[in-house]
């Protein structure tokens, strides 16, 4: 069940502040992340915001002032926060989160911003995953902003992906961009030529270098690559015309054409020759795998950054919708609180703000997890290496066992009293450790990708018409017009929804996220006792609905035999996929209001007013787990029920039905069995008003009782809203805005 | 060939200017509503201060920074994630309570005795930097008694410029009436300078010179000494914030000459 506690009245003081996002977000002790976060904040809430009030974003052309923000990128350490020390970078090692908050701070202001400075590290990326160490460091250094006492400019990429209709880069797999061999001397590296046309490619009126994917047209070529295209090279290399987006102006894309002679060696991870035929070491989907797997993460948080960002704006106008008016003098209701006189205005903005959260929660958690990945990746590979394990195929078969003993430890150690145990278990074996961290992250990631910008897009229109008609200005204070209109492209590039949902469809039914799923549902249940409130609870039984759900739908068939959890069946897997990525954000939403309760106090500046902060940040999670519990519900029983034909009147499927006159006998030996009973046909065989008898299923019962209980694990829930709504009508916002409109 | 110069910087943390400022009273006397946890900032006439420091170092070479800030400690180091972005220098922090109204003497007799012990500073080298005004509550006096403290007599308030001299003194320009600055010429170091805005644009913010920083700043937080600040007999019988005052008419198809004497009689009213 859900809360017991009885409601508190603790109102939180401000909104929250950095310590408590370093807190929730787990950068408290990394001093680096948090001058990042500051540096990114400046040039966003300076340089970008003064773009955008001017209305830089009104051209689809690379402009000077665009231009400008590039440079003040470099200048405040954002370019170079993808660099390690020794290549002109300050931030030593994995840098997911490190481009997660920046990518944050950006978006806060402006989507395009955020998009023009994630697209360099894009493009990078390929080197960064795959490249040759010759390669890594030449690119990177190239693209590092000149130190003290250097004259240069850094140079800029672009990753050239998308390909002009009827590709467009919705299949991958299909690539119209061909490479060949111009030249090749006996002894010698061979030179390529290269033909590519890109669509929709970021970056590209100002890149140096391009990452272009590409397939093979010549014998003495095998397969596909990614190959590194300079603007020098000899040959055409087109930017081609800007794209006429709607949205995102602050960032450069055009549909460029490339050909180009290039040497072997850019080929991104280097060849090997055999038999005369030159071989990529990396195919370009295992090149495209592994970058977007990571970079996806940034974008998802973009949209929640403007959600989060939208809050104060909102309040403002909200308080202030009256003043000035004729009759709403100084001092009265009207006058203080405006339209947040009206609970509909406050628990939008709950749910708005809910959402926000969850999604940043989600967001911080899968950036973190691959860095936490990225040295396991490493020592993966080199055990394999030292068992001379090589091949995907090999490989497959060897952590096929260590998924194995995966799924055993976690169904062990379920649960806070294991945690120990379980611990000391992935130190010693760190492959099981990586296969348990990449079934997460192989989850999380398009769970952040899809949720966070599809269901994040909805709530900035909300949010949007919370501003009233101002929000569809150009003036509205925080862009929020610009925000939600951004949104929808966050939603598209870097892989559509469809393409998450694919990827939920497989990575979700994983026997070791399942495991995973498992324990995680039991840890809900062991924070609900521990700290009611917080909709754990609620979140547990929604879990477990899911996944009842999910077995149930592996191991059942519809009407014509046909499977109903199949890749094809995209009514079936998207919708399984949806209702995970709510309870997804919604866990980790718990998970970061229960760090800040055990880390906030240790912290002076935290502390204060710490009671009030965590009480409305936990009924955010209450209202949220809530929602997520209503669309796994939704989703769950459509699926379960919507598969089964309804029973119609027709003899056969109403022969279960009772007749009006055995019932009156019935009734004189089972008293009360007439109200039992629900379908009755009288004399003249005729029936209630309605479809047909009333619908059952295999294993229905077990799936109501589910449902039943996570119904009234509800309870609660709303009591949370109206606490989170006082606070939203209460809570101190600055005087004005920190950045221009 | 410039002399290697001491400059300490002295300033305090204040709530950032956006934010929502309430006076209210507290158990410790007056303060602001919900102030330790809104956000702060370097004062900024205080940072200014440090800008003029870092130029003037880095045109003396051998020269140093330090900047020395009374405020609860947690605070200081959320505002030096972004102030150690800025410049270089070494932060020698004292953990106290926030805000603008505890005594000026009690505040600046702990300034002074944190200064006097700084590891390797030349007091005959040293300049002594400071804001000429605060962003909240300033005493106005406070960076006036450090100076007098450290035996220091050469002073000048309302500082915009400051020109080194080879011979190692250096012409001071002083902001006084009428948009004007007195030039005075000091003979050198040891001095007291409190800092207007200056002429200098803030800096922008640089990761790996905050990195290099931190490597010093994070321990001296740490070692932070914490005080109490005396009161002294000192108490407020009332605090306020200074009122704002706005008219608004619309008026159309009035000629410049109008609106300009219209605005001259305002300002010679106020």
């Amino acid at each position: 069940m859900a809360t017991a506690t009885a409601p508190t009245n603790k109102i939180m003081l401000t909104l929250p502040g950095d310590p408590v996002r370093q807190i929730q977000w787990r950068f408290t002790d990394r001093f680096d992340l948090q001058m990042l976060v500051q540096s990114s904040r400046t040039v966003a809430r300076g340089t970008v915001a003064r773009l955008v009030a001017a209305g830089e974003r009104n051209t689809h052309e690379w402009t000077h002032g665009k231009q400008e923000m590039m440079e003040a990128f470099d200048r405040a350490g954002v370019t170079a926060a993808f660099m390690e020390p020794d290549e002109g970078g300050f931030i030593s090692g994995p840098k997911n989160l490190a481009l997660a908050l920046s990518a944050f701070e950006l978006a806060w202001v402006d989507g395009g911003a955020a998009t023009a400075s994630m697209a360099s590290f894009l493009a990078l990326s390929p080197l960064h995953e795959r490249g040759t160490k010759e390669q890594v460091s030449h690119y990177k250094k190239l693209a590092a902003p000149p130190q003290p006492g250097e004259d240069r400019k850094p140079w800029r990429g672009a990753f050239a992906l998308t390909e002009p209709i009827p590709y467009v880069g919705v299949d991958t797999g299909m690539l119209n961009g061909k490479i060949s061999i111009e030249e090749w001397k006996d002894g010698q590296e061979p030179w390529l030529h290269v033909d590519k046309r890109g669509r929709f490619i970021t970056n590209i009126a100002f890149a140096n270098f391009v990452a272009a994917a590409v397939g093979s047209n010549d014998p003495r070529i095998k397969g596909t690559c990614v190959v590194i295209l300079e603007d020098g090279d000899e040959g055409t290399f087109d930017r081609g015309t800007p794209t006429k987006k709607l949205v995102h102006q602050l960032s450069s894309t055009g549909d460029p054409v490339f050909s180009l002679k290039v040497p072997a060696n850019r080929i991104v991870g280097g060849y090997t020759v055999k038999d005369g035929v030159l071989v990529p070491n990396f195919n370009h989907g295992e090149v495209i795998e592994a970058v977007f797997r990571r970079t996806r993460v940034p974008v998802g948080l973009m949209t929640s950054a403007k959600l989060l960002s939208a809050i104060e704006p909102i309040i403002r106008y909200q308080r202030q919708r009256f003043r000035g008016a004729e009759g709403s003098k100084a001092g009265s209701v009207r006058y203080e609180q405006g339209i947040q006189q009206r609970e509909d205005a406050l628990h939008r903005l709950v749910d708005i703000w809910a959402t926000g959260e969850a999604g940043a929660s989600m967001g911080f958690a899968a950036a973190r997890l691959f860095d936490t990945l990225e040295p396991l990746e490493k020592q993966k590979a080199a055990t394999m290496s030292e068992r001379g394990i090589q091949g995907g195929r090999m490989e497959m078969k060897a952590l096929k066992e260590s998924e194995q003993k995966a799924v055993e430890l976690l169904g062990r150690t379920q649960g806070h009293t294991h945690r120990i145990e379980f611990e000391a278990a992935l130190e010693a074996d760190p492959l099981v450790d990586f296969v348990i961290k990449d079934a997460e992250a192989n989850v999380i990631c398009p769970a952040t990708k899809l949720w966070n910008t599809g269901h994040g897009s909805n709530l900035l229109r909300e949010a949007l018409s919370l501003m009233g008609g101002y929000g569809i200005t150009e003036d509205c204070p925080g862009f929020l017009g610009n925000k939600w209109m951004d949104s929808a492209l966050e939603a598209i590039y870097e892989g559509p929804e469809a393409v998450q949902r694919r990827q939920l469809t497989i990575t979700m039914t994983s026997e070791v996220f399942l495991a995973q799923f498992r324990a995680w549902t039991a840890e809900m249940r062991h924070i609900a006792s521990h700290r009611p409130g917080t909709g754990a609870c609620t979140l547990g039984s929604a879990m477990n609905l899911w996944l009842w759900t999910l077995r149930y739908l592996q191991n059942t068939n519809d009407p014509d035999g046909n499977k109903l959890y199949h890749g094809q069946r995209q009514g079936v897997t998207f919708a399984m996929a949806d209702a995970l990525c709510w309870l997804l954000a919604s866990r980790y939403q718990i998970l970061d209001v229960l760090e800040l309760e055990t880390k906030g106090p240790l912290d002076p500046v935290v502390a204060e007013g710490l009671a009030g902060t965590l009480q409305f940040l936990s009924d955010l999670c209450h209202t949220q787990a809530a929602q997520a519990a209503g669309e796994a519900s939704r989703i769950c029983g459509e699926l379960v029920f919507g598969y089964n034909r309804h029973p119609s009147w027709k003899d056969e499927d109403h022969k279960f039905c009772f007749l009006a006159s055995e019932l009156d006998e019935y009734e004189l030996t089972m008293p009360g069995i007439t109200a039992m009973a629900v379908d009755v046909l009288d004399e003249d065989g005729r029936h209630p008003e309605k479809a047909g008898p009333c619908a059952d299923c295999a294993g229905s019962s077990e799936f109501l009782r589910l449902q039943n209980k996570l119904t009234m694990c509800l309870s609660g829930a709303r009591l949370a809203k109206d606490r989170a709504a006082e606070t939203v009508s209460k809570v101190m916002i600055p005087e004005a805005l920190d950045y221009p409109v | 060939m410039q002399t290697a110069l001491h400059i300490v910087v002295c300033a305090g943390i204040v709530p950032d200017p956006l934010q929502t400022l309430e006076p209210i009273t507290t158990p410790a006397g007056p303060g602001l509503k919900n102030e330790m946890v809104l956000p702060a900032v370097l004062d900024p006439w205080a940072a200014s201060a440090l800008y003029e420091a870092a130029v003037l170092a880095a045109k003396a070479p051998g020269s140093k920074v330090w900047l020395v800030s009374l405020g609860p400690k947690a605070k200081l180091q959320q505002v030096m994630m972004t102030v150690a972005q800025k410049v270089a220098f070494e932060l020698a922090p004292i953990d106290g309570p926030i805000g603008g109204f505890p005594d000026a003497h009690a505040t600046a007799a702990v300034l002074a005795e944190t200064i006097a012990k700084l590891p390797g500073l030349d007091r005959e080298r040293l300049l002594l930097f400071g804001g000429w005004e605060s962003a909240t509550r300033g005493a106005g006096v406070t960076l006036q008694l450090v100076g007098e403290r450290l035996g220091i007599t050469d002073q000048f308030q309302g500082v915009d410029q400051v020109n080194l001299r080879d011979d190692g003194s250096f012409e001071v320009l002083e902001r006084v009436e009428g948009g004007k600055h007195q030039v005075s010429v000091c003979a050198g170091a040891p001095a007291v300078l409190g800092w207007a805005t200056g002429n200098l644009a803030e800096p922008r913010n640089n990761p790996q010179v905050g990195m290099a920083n931190m490597r010093t700043i994070m321990p001296a937080l740490q070692k932070a000494p914490a005080v109490k600040l005396e009161a002294n007999g000192l108490s407020y019988i009332s605090v306020a914030l200074p009122k704002q005052q706005r008219t608004t008419r619309v008026v159309k198809d009035m000629s410049p000459d109008e609106i300009a004497a219209e605005l001259a009689a305002w300002i010679g009213a106020e």
